[in-house]
């Protein structure tokens, strides 16, 4: 079978073909191996079980009943866990988070691991676990924003945020004709990819090999090897396939590093899968903020003042602040921009980075106060955004590398058929009696990059082999980056293997920051392009070629052939000049980052305008979004029908934010009592009706040399304003805590 | 304790001994018989990654005891091919991309030949839609999960046509 449905015959370039997934077959027969698929001899089990109380102190576990269980192997607790040579209380990385590893009896959080249990069969294994039924002396847990004082803090490093202000704020605010002032809160998230966390881990000698699902490979790598006292090489990680990330799988959790430690103390393979409720807990969540908005504008409409504070969850024992208040940096022209961050401790998992960190929960509240803001000016709220559109970076004055916005809200506009909505709410009705609302909102999320490094081989038979370690999570690096690689190389998508997620690969970097296909893609497009320009220098120097003494002039690679840059009728196929240079294959090697002058020069961004339509049943208050439409001006797009489908799947998260998912805490416990996919609601098939994602051509000379900037996590952002937008305007009533419930509509 | 089960797993009869009552069907697949491809999402009913043909009606492998399956004729997602050649709903898949990760694809695939067969939803993308309610796609992929199966159905009922005539 071949990788992907043909197609009819392509012209011109790889990038830009909505090519089908390369993983596609795979991935439909059930083949394509995910982390907790692989089985080797001997495999042990471990479950870990879970603390269910959020603070105190485990006083007693019936390990004697665990360890009786017929087929358990090891019962591991904080009494008797192996040293693990790193400290677990380090960051061994940058982007890394505390462990947990059983260091003490200490619980800080339910759904905690509190101890391991490794067994012959899952079964066994996991009725070892229950078997524990640890016991506590229980204090009183702190799981509401108001649980705990707020604190300031000053950003040191990733998960703490800098205050940013640009202009006279007073000022600003003294300066309206016209203000708002509005609470927004948000809930806690949790990410919940369908692939839950898992590891399989195998040691040979010192040697550790690990079949994780990873977004950044080497840095795992590197962590795994801190706390196991070995030297980075000696670990090797593969990961193929994500089963979903979201931003989840970023950082090793406790529960891996505990399973590579019993499978070093039993010498035997240990596999351990995270249970649907286990993930609820050590592996991040998008934080519960409450935020204040306060807008002013003058008599024209313009907005004198954005004043964002935002108040964010995070644990007892680590930082990780949602930074919600940056979302009004650097998307409304405005006299003056505040952002400013505070936290609170509770008891609770670290919070982490869940698709759009900050940009999901901060534009929520912006895109809501936008609506109130246009709504007491009496003016359209699309009106009022183009009223105050910012033609150059506000606060910094840095011109943007390109911003086709404007293009997005006028696509966007007709195609949802805007024209015409009645500015006040309440006014549209449809056939089955359902309140009608119309409502919109904008996105912007920033264009990273990382680092990455890449490798390209072109083999004398004229084929290529593309190799770096990077991610798939359902994004489609399998395919757009294989584009890239094709591209750069001149060959059809065909004649290019591509060689990815797998730690002895080139560092692919991280798979975040809706930065993948930029970074890795141009690392790839290096490594191409460093092979073409040793094929021109062998062909220019041989004076068998036709190309011989046209070095100067420059050369172009294109379906396999090498030709002279502006005449196409001298050109040489790249495995004849390859057959007379010895016939052995040509390598080349490329790094993907951004220069720092580059990311100085300008403001990068990619930029929407999502529309939504909902409708409410006046008497039960349900609410359903019957009509999406989100368009993105996001530079180039490598691959449009596998972007069509990120943007899509970012705008129904912003539904699942606006109407679905919070983590609800017990009080008396701390326990998140809906830690399951019954009680935790995210959309399913029939929540999702006449969803539409358009991206507008953009060129974006700055960006990278691809022109890439990532759509990832946009289709996010914009989207969850835009259905609360929709909510008021059919029912006239704001609610400004997320999820909106019905009882909120109810009650309102 | 031991229990026998013969089962007949993608047209293979299978004598497998069984040492634990506690086994699901999905752990059963998993981890005993290399039988990976059906996932884990949940292991408790409320996601469908785990969707496997219990004697053609579609079924949670996870909330099913293998030991009560004795003469039960299983279909899983590496069964649905025939040899190289996919099975229409698994190219429909593809050509709508009605997935990313992947991860739900084999239960959403198996559910989706299960609804096609139960012909409760035909070609109308609203009965599709709440007849794939039962399986998650986080990464929420239903526009070409819909397209998929609608496309599949269509073309399912021609080539049946074609056989009859």
């Amino acid at each position: 079978m071949s990788d992907t449905i043909s197609l009819s015959r392509r012209f011109g370039s790889n990038s830009g073909q909505p090519v089908t997934r390369r993983d596609g077959i795979a991935k439909v027969t059930g083949s394509a191996t995910f982390s907790a698929d692989n089985h080797p001899d001997s495999l042990l089990y471990a479950v870990y079980a879970t603390a269910t109380i959020a603070r105190g102190r485990v006083t007693r576990m019936d390990t004697a009943a665990a360890e009786a269980h017929p087929g358990i192997v090891l019962v591991m607790t904080p009494q008797n866990r192996p040293p693990l040579q790193g400290n677990p209380d380090d960051k061994p990385t940058f982007f890394s988070q505390r462990i947990e590893v059983l260091q003490d009896d200490t619980v800080r959080y339910a759904g905690q691991p509190v101890a391991l249990v490794v067994g012959e069969t899952l079964e066994a294994a996991t009725e070892g676990a229950r078997l524990l039924n640890p016991q506590y002396a229980m204090e009183k847990p702190r799981t509401g924003l108001d649980d705990a004082a707020a604190y300031t803090f000053e950003p040191a490093g990733f998960g703490t945020p800098a205050n940013t202000v640009h202009g006279d704020v007073e000022a600003g605010h003294a300066a309206a004709t016209a203000s708002v002032d509005v609470s927004y809160t948000t809930s806690a998230m949790y990410h919940n990819a369908m692939e839950t966390h898992a590891v399989v881990a195998k040691w040979n000698g010192d040697k550790l090999h690990l079949e994780l699902p990873s977004q950044a490979l080497t840095m795992t790598c590197h962590s795994m090897a801190y706390f196991f006292g070995i030297p980075p090489e000696n670990v090797t990680l593969s990961s193929p396939y994500l089963g979903g990330g979201f931003g989840s799988k970023a950082f090793p959790i406790g529960p891996y590093v505990l399973a590579v430690l019993a499978a070093r103390t039993l010498d035997r393979p240990v596999k351990l899968a995270l249970s649907r409720n286990q993930m609820f807990g050590p592996v991040g969540h998008r934080g519960a903020t409450r935020q204040r908005l306060r807008l002013g504008i003058d008599d024209q409409a313009a907005l004198t003042v954005i004043d964002h504070s935002g108040l964010s969850e995070t644990s007892t024992f680590d930082d990780f602040i949602e930074p919600a208040p940056n979302a009004s940096q650097g998307l409304y022209k405005a006299g003056a921009l505040r952002s400013t961050h505070s936290a609170v401790r509770l008891d609770i998992g670290t919070p982490g980075p869940m698709r759009a960190p900050g940009e999901a929960s901060g534009s929520a509240a912006l895109e809501c106060a936008m609506d109130e803001m246009a709504e007491k000016a009496g003016i359209d709220p699309l009106e009022f955004r183009l009223l105050n559109y910012a033609e150059i970076e506000p606060g910094t004055g840095k011109p943007y590398s390109s911003k086709a916005l404007r293009e997005c809200y006028r696509q966007g506009a007709e195609r949802f058929g805007w024209a015409g909505r009645p500015l006040q709410p309440r006014q549209m009705v449809d056939g089955d009696g359902m309140l009608t609302g119309w409502g919109m909102g904008t996105a912007l999320f920033p264009c990273p990059m990382f680092m990455a490094e890449a490798e390209a081989t072109l083999r004398p038979d004229g084929t290529a082999l593309v190799e770096t370690s990077a991610v798939d999570m359902g994004q489609g690096a399998w395919t757009s980056l294989a584009q890239i690689a094709a591209d750069s190389l001149g060959l059809p998508l065909d004649k290019v293997e591509f060689r990815a997620g797998h730690s002895s690969l080139p560092d692919g970097g991280v798979a975040g920051g809706s930065g993948h296909t930029a970074t890795a893609g141009s690392a790839l497009h290096a490594a191409g392009s460093d092979v073409i320009r040793q094929l021109g220098e062998l062909a220019a120097a041989d004076p068998a070629s036709p190309l011989h003494g046209s070095g100067n002039a420059g050369f172009v690679a294109r379906d396999g052939l090498l030709m002279v840059e502006g005449d196409d009728s001298r050109s040489e196929p790249f495995a004849d000049i390859l057959a007379r240079a010895g016939g052995v294959p040509l390598k080349g090697s490329g790094r993907g980052v951004r220069p720092p002058e580059a990311a100085e020069a300008h403001a990068m961004h990619s930029h929407g305008a999502v529309f939504a339509e909902v409708k409410v049943d006046s008497v039960l208050c349900q609410m359903r979004v019957t009509r999406m439409v989100g368009v993105f001006a996001a530079g180039r797009i490598i691959n449009p029908r596998l972007t069509e489908s990120q943007l899509l799947g970012g705008m129904i998260w912003g539904l699942s934010f606006a109407l679905h998912e919070e983590a609800r805490h017990d009080p008396r416990t701390g326990r998140i009592v809906n830690a399951d996919l019954a009680g935790y609601h995210v959309p399913v098939n029939a929540d999702v009706h006449g969803f539409e994602a358009i991206t507008v051509h953009e060129d974006d000379p700055h960006v990278n040399a691809l022109g890439i900037k990532g759509v990832g996590e946009i289709g996010t952002v914009g989207s969850v304003g835009a259905i609360a937008n929709a909510i008021w305007h059919a029912t006239g009533k704001r609610i400004r805590r997320f999820p909106i419930r019905i009882e909120d509509l109810l009650t309102a | 304790m031991s229990l026998s089960l013969s089962l007949t797993i993608n047209g293979a009869a299978r004598d497998i001994p069984l040492d634990d009552p506690r086994v699901t069907l999905l752990d059963l697949l998993r981890e005993r018989l290399a039988l990976p491809g059906t996932k884990k999402g949940c292991d408790r009913g409320q996601c469908g990654a785990c969707t496997v043909l219990i004697d053609g009606h579609r079924v949670n492998a996870c909330l099913t005891l293998a030991a009560t399956l004795d003469g039960a004729k299983i279909t899983t997602i590496e069964g649905l091919a025939d040899g190289e050649s996919l099975h229409p709903v698994q190219s429909a898949f593809i050509e709508h991309d009605g997935f990313q990760c992947g991860y739900c694809t084999p239960g959403q695939i198996m559910s989706a030949v299960g609804l096609i067969a139960e012909g409760q939803a035909g070609d109308d993308p609203e009965r599709i839609r709440e007849g794939m309610s039962g399986n998650i796609c986080r990464c929420s992929a239903y526009h070409g999960i819909t397209l998929a199966v609608q496309d599949a159905t269509r073309r399912m009922a021609t080539a049946e046509k074609d056989d009859a005539a």
